[in-house]
């Protein structure tokens, strides 16, 4: 009977290894490693306004959502309505980097679409996505009141992504009860 | 038909050549031997299973602009990868440290070796225990 034992034992871990790996949704989505630490430091130019800028400073205080975003980019655009939802209902304020675009697509795209962003930072060389560790847009951080990143999406965000992965973390870790 | 099996071959060879721009960045070769092996080494985050030098989506160029920017610095070769690990995990990197997480990564083939081996030689000398059956073999030898 004992023969039996390591065999089994073996197939149980293979299995659990299967299991786990089949579970756990895009292969190709990658943890970011800033969960939990300082938000990289940034300063841009705005995109509606050059001669302004947008920096890490702006975004404390309160818990704040970045989310990267461009106009060659699908998913920004099937996500685009719910950004401008969330900025309807006060929910949170919304900060844009607006990644390896050009500003005229950009400004359009903004002016076409509705603008949920309180500001766009704009990162034509693509050097603060970067420093964010930004792979593909569109992708959404969630960054709390004293400047932690909190959570990390990937791909078009949702109302369900939303009151999932973001909305617990504001009223519990995000300093944002108050 | 030879002519154009080779004119066809020799265009193969030139395509990836002409799509990336991983032509010379340094004068220096010492400098440019630094830049080749590291752009070999960093994978491309869009683009999975390449390394930025082989790939030409934006991401893989724009990492390459910023490993130029690091060595033209003149960091080394541990704070360039450094740079990527921070802002993109140990998975940016084709051969990750063993350190910490990653650890595992380099210790479990030879824990497998180890463990199968192990597992063969318990199997074998029980085998070899095993009284070995005459009237048997000279059976099956006779038909």
């Amino acid at each position: 009977m004992s023969r039996y034992v390591l065999p089994l034992v073996a197939v149980v871990v293979l299995v659990v290894f299967l299991v786990v790996g089949l579970k756990r949704g895009d292969p190709k989505a990658l943890p970011s490693p800033f969960i939990g630490k300082p938000a990289p430091e940034f300063e841009l130019p705005t995109l509606k306004d050059p001669s302004a800028t947008i920096a890490s400073e702006d975004l404390q205080g309160k818990p704040a959502l970045v989310n990267v975003w461009a106009t060659w980019c699908v998913g920004c655009r099937a996500e685009h309505p719910f950004l401008l939802e969330l900025a309807a209902e006060n929910s949170i304020p919304v900060y844009g980097i607006n990644w390896r675009d050009t500003r005229a697509e950009a400004l359009r795209w903004i002016e076409q679409l509705g603008d949920p962003y309180i500001a766009s930072g704009f990162d034509g060389s693509g050097r603060v996505g970067i420093d964010w560790g930004v792979y593909g847009a569109p992708e959404t951080f969630l960054v709390s009141a004293d400047g932690v990143v909190l959570h990390k999406h990937l791909g078009p965000l949702n109302r369900q992504a939303w009151e999932r992965d973001f909305a617990p973390l504001i009223t519990t870790g995000g300093g944002a009860a108050q | 038909m030879k002519h154009i099996l080779v004119l066809a071959i020799a265009m193969l060879a030139v395509a990836p050549v002409a799509a990336i721009d991983t032509g010379k960045a340094f004068d220096d070769p010492e400098l440019q031997a630094r830049y080749e092996k590291l752009i070999s080494e960093v994978r491309c985050l869009k683009c999975q299973n390449q390394s930025i030098k082989d790939s030409n989506v934006f991401l893989a160029s724009d990492l390459r602009r910023e490993i130029r920017r690091l060595i033209a610095e003149g960091k080394t070769d541990a704070e360039v990868l450094d740079f990527l690990v921070t802002r993109y995990g140990e998975f940016a990197l084709y051969r990750p440290r063993a350190t910490g997480k990653t650890l595992i990564l380099w210790v479990a083939p030879f824990l497998l070796v180890i463990f199968g081996g192990f597992a063969m030689f318990r199997v074998l000398r029980h085998r070899m225990s095993l009284p070995i059956d005459d009237e048997r073999a000279a059976k099956e030898q006779s038909e």
